[in-house]
């Protein structure tokens, strides 16, 4: 298009090239939008990529993709997911986020949301070193359908879809001077990238890492957090097993880190841990330096569930009162919009229009008329979303 | 008029349809629990077919000056865009691979390659067209506002042009439905139609997104392709322009066999008014007409070879209806109903009789929309199945027309007709299709017997003449004679 003066521009005639993919992708940019512009003139309502990815199923930015290039066990019940993403994947995320994930089982499309454990602008390492990369943990959970699927039997070379990274769980650069840890379980996954993302730029600062398993065969990237115990003078780990020594009491901070009111400080565990902490610190009257990600929904089974009807999609489910509006209306076929599914994003927001809703987290009933988080809500009796 | 009530046009009564639902339910639910990988290997495969057919054809006709190479991109071309518009376009924007969770093929992202928009089209087609199945008034594809399908419309001056509507629409099917997409869109946004004056009433968004899409599309087709294959930009063209009328003919075909060859029955607004679940599937079944195909014309035609099936299960996968059909089917036969079928051709005379027929108006027609061949009613069984309830002798005898006016006529025939229904000793039923059987038989009879009737007419009124005709001889003769006898006395 010209320029509002009536002139021609560069800027304006790339944009011109572009707008085809700009609007049919949902990625973010590649350096080919302008030459994939001009061919989604000639393959519309297509775009060019829907024809190339038969070629490599990576070549696409209409959707995000990867391939998983390698599967490494990290304990006997996680592992680690290296993925090269396809076209339009953006590297330059900040080390914390999490990212969107779908894998296909039986024909069905599955998603998940799972922290990113790499630095940004990773390029690998050992066998897969100078590749663009990035790599996530997944813990099989008892009842979780797909991440004892991740951990069990993905093979390497398969593909998947990709959501961008997003998140406010992050790391700042530079980092503050002094820094606390506090994760358990799985929850070190988005600390490791943060902890990775220190040692690359060469800028450990003052860190004292707590962290909580259950024996030491539990600990997730174990090796790793003593190599850097020991190179990183700045870096101080510290493990505690509750298989012997029972649930980190943070009355013991003051043995372990005698100045915690004084470091900025990222939590990540189960909920219960999380909300301890989180009084915690409000009781010392420094809740703003604490950062908390609630990775895991504690399930109120107080909800009754029922019959949840998607207006606009024409659809209903039956559920209880422990599956989430989000997991109904994805079983049942609908497109729902979603982020994070962790109930922090607001992006699967949707209106309530008849019924009641009850909020997973906090027991909270909501009525017809209110926007209500699907990936955190269940249906307390029937109920009608407008989705 | 119509069929406005579809339990006493059927035979069944209530609870005889709320158990067919309640087994066409069961049908729905074994299908969705059996979907799997194999199901979604299908539509990739399918998808990756038609993208590699749309590429070589388009490859081939850089080619096109050479006449072998014309034909081939235009024969690639056109399966392409068949494959594209039938069993990708309509089945994915349905729905029907929703349940995959693929954001690529599913109903919300889908944009086919016609000049309509997706998104319009779901909003005439999912919505208007398959809840509100042939009913009048309400289904706007009865005819897509242009042809009279059903004696139950009005005829109009306009309907003479009828055959030659029925080929521009065919040629130009695309464009068609484009349009009857657009307006219905319009209508359901509350958006008034276009007018040259006040002009914001031309700058609408449905308006503007219908440009949008059939701008590119005519584009592609029409101006970019050709012009890329440089010197053969004149063989292109006329490539392209040959797989969109080839596609235009077959979706056409397609439609028009499933909707209007005979026994596709129309429906009033009464009958819609209170519908359960139960009736709602059993006017999908008789509303709609298959075409018998083998795998490959079924997969052509988007499996819509199996309409009736699609339209009682709008959203299950296409490449489960074949399947699905030998179940219905099964139905068909438990509750004696018909199953309207036939060859291709059969469906297509059908609903081309019925084009040029309908042209004409109905004075000149001898059938009425209770008993036509496209449209009939519950009255067609008056005096046969059913109680003739026009003032017949039948309804006096029995005191039928008070209990008719406050039940429905399913039930009184469960009571007073005891040979309809489920005969208790042998499990039997006798319904629609034994009821449409004896009315045809009936109808002929009728015919036959009026038929006699007028030869025997006719024959009396032949003899009246000839003993006329032999009396004024007679008359002559005699006359002859007394002038003969006068004028020899003279």
């Amino acid at each position: 298009m010209a320029s509002k003066s009536g002139g021609f521009s560069v800027r304006g005639l790339r944009e011109w090239l572009e707008a085809p993919v700009a609007e049919g992708g949902n990625a973010g940019r590649t350096p080919l939008d302008a030459l994939r512009g001009a061919a989604a003139r000639i393959t519309t309502p297509l775009l060019p990529d829907d024809y190339l990815h038969l070629v490599n199923p990576l070549w696409s930015a209409r959707e995000l993709r990867g391939r998983i290039v390698e599967v490494r066990k990290e304990t006997a019940d996680s592992a680690t997911l290296v993925i090269k993403p396809g076209w339009g994947f953006d590297f330059k995320f900040a080390p914390g986020q999490y990212i969107g994930i779908g894998v296909l089982v039986e024909g069905r499309w599955h998603w998940r949301s799972y922290s990113l454990t790499c630095p940004p602008d990773w390029t690998g390492d050992a066998t897969n070193k100078g590749r663009r990369l990035i790599s996530i943990a997944v813990k099989a959970m008892p009842e979780g359908f797909l991440s004892s699927h991740i951990v069990s039997g993905v093979p390497e070379g398969t593909i998947v879809r990709l959501a961008a990274p997003q998140g406010g769980f992050v790391l700042p650069d530079p980092a503050p001077s002094k820094v606390l840890f506090l994760t358990a379980g799985s929850g070190i996954t988005p600390v490791m990238a943060m902890l990775r993302t220190m040692d690359r730029r060469d800028a450990v600062p003052d860190v004292l890492h707590v962290h909580s398993a259950r024996t030491p065969d539990d600990v997730m990237f174990g090796d790793e957090l003593r190599e850097l115990h020991d190179r990183r003078p700045g870096f101080t780990a510290h493990l505690h097993l509750t298989g012997e020594n029972g649930k980190f009491a943070l009355a013991d901070l003051d043995t372990v880190c005698p100045d915690w009111r004084e470091r900025e400080t990222w939590a990540c565990g189960p909920l219960p841990m999380l909300d301890e902490i989180e009084k915690h610190w409000a009781a010392a009257g420094i809740g703003d330096r604490l950062h908390v990600e609630r990775f895991e929904i504690e399930r109120n089974a107080t909800a009754e569930g029922g019959t949840v009807t998607f207006a606009k999609a024409g659809r209903t489910a039956e559920v209880d009162g422990a599956t989430t509006l989000l997991q109904a209306g994805e079983s049942a076929g609908v497109q729902m919009p979603f982020g994070c599914r962790m109930g922090i994003c607001q992006t699967c927001v949707v209106t309530v229009t008849g019924g009641h809703v009850r909020d997973l987290r906090n027991g909270k009933e909501h009525r017809a008329g209110d926007k209500i988080q699907t990936c955190i809500s269940a249906a307390a009796g029937d109920c009608t979303l407008e989705v | 008029m119509a069929i406005t009530d579809i339990k006493t046009f059927a035979h069944l009564s209530a609870s005889d349809i709320e158990a067919l639902g309640q087994e066409l339910d069961t049908i729905r639910r074994d299908v969705e629990h059996s979907l799997g990988e194999r199901d979604a290997r299908y539509i990739r495969r399918t998808i990756a077919a038609q993208r590699i057919l749309e590429a070589a054809g388009r490859a081939t006709l850089f080619a096109s000056k050479k006449r072998w190479a014309w034909l081939t991109g235009t024969a690639l071309l056109s399966v392409a865009k068949i494959i594209e518009n039938m069993e990708l376009g309509h089945n994915v924007s349905h729905g029907q691979w929703d349940w995959m969770n693929d954001p690529e093929i599913h109903s919300t992202t889908w944009e086919w390659d016609m000049t309509g928009s997706s998104a319009q089209w779901k909003a005439a087609h999912n919505y208007s067209h398959h809840m509100y199945t042939n009913i009048l008034d309400m289904d706007d594809d009865l005819g897509f506002g242009i042809l009279r399908m059903t004696r139950d419309e009005e005829w109009k001056p306009i309907n003479l042009v009828q055959p030659a509507a029925n080929l521009v629409l065919a040629a130009l099917f695309e464009w068609g439905i484009a349009l009857h997409d657009l307006a219905a869109t319009k209508e359901q946004m509350g958006v008034p139609q276009s007018q040259l004056f006040p002009p914001r009433h031309i700058l609408t968004e449905p308006n503007k997104a219908f440009w949008r899409k059939a701008g590119k599309q005519v584009a592609k087709d029409f101006v970019i392709y050709p012009a890329l294959t440089g010197p053969a930009w004149k063989s292109t063209l006329k490539a392209n322009a040959t797989a969109n009328l080839v596609r235009n003919l077959w979706a056409y075909a397609v439609i028009f066999c499933g909707h209007f060859p005979d026994g596709a029955e129309k429906f009033t607004e009464e009958q819609f008014e209170n519908e359960t679940q139960g009736e709602w599937y059993l006017r999908q079944m008789l509303g709609s007409a298959n075409f018998d195909a083998g795998p490959a014309m079924a997969f052509m035609s988007g499996n819509l070879s199996y309409q009736i099936e699609h339209h009682l299960f709008p959203d299950l996968p296409s490449n489960r209806y074949a399947e699905v059909s030998v179940k219905v089917r099964e139905l068909c036969d438990k509750y004696d109903l018909p199953y309207t079928t036939g060859s291709l051709g059969k469906q297509y005379l059908l609903a081309f009789r019925t084009i040029h027929k309908l042209a004409l108006p109905d004075q000149w027609l001898k059938r009425t929309s209770d008993d036509a061949p496209e449209t009939s009613s519950e009255r067609k069984f008056a005096g046969i199945s059913l109680p003739a309830w026009n003032g017949g002798e039948w309804l006096a005898e029995h005191n039928a027309s008070e209990w008719l006016a406050e039940h429905n006529a399913s039930e009184w025939l469960a009571e007073h007709q005891p040979t309809w229904g489920l005969d208790p000793v042998t499990g039997e039923r006798r319904g629609l299709r034994s009821a449409l059987q004896e009315a045809k038989v009936a109808l002929k009879e009728k015919a036959e017997h009026e038929k006699q009737v007028l030869r025997e007419a006719k024959a009396a009124l032949r003899e009246k003449a000839l003993t006329e005709k032999a009396l004024l001889t007679e008359k002559a003769n005699r006359k002859g004679w007394f002038s003969r006898t006068l004028r020899r006395n003279l």
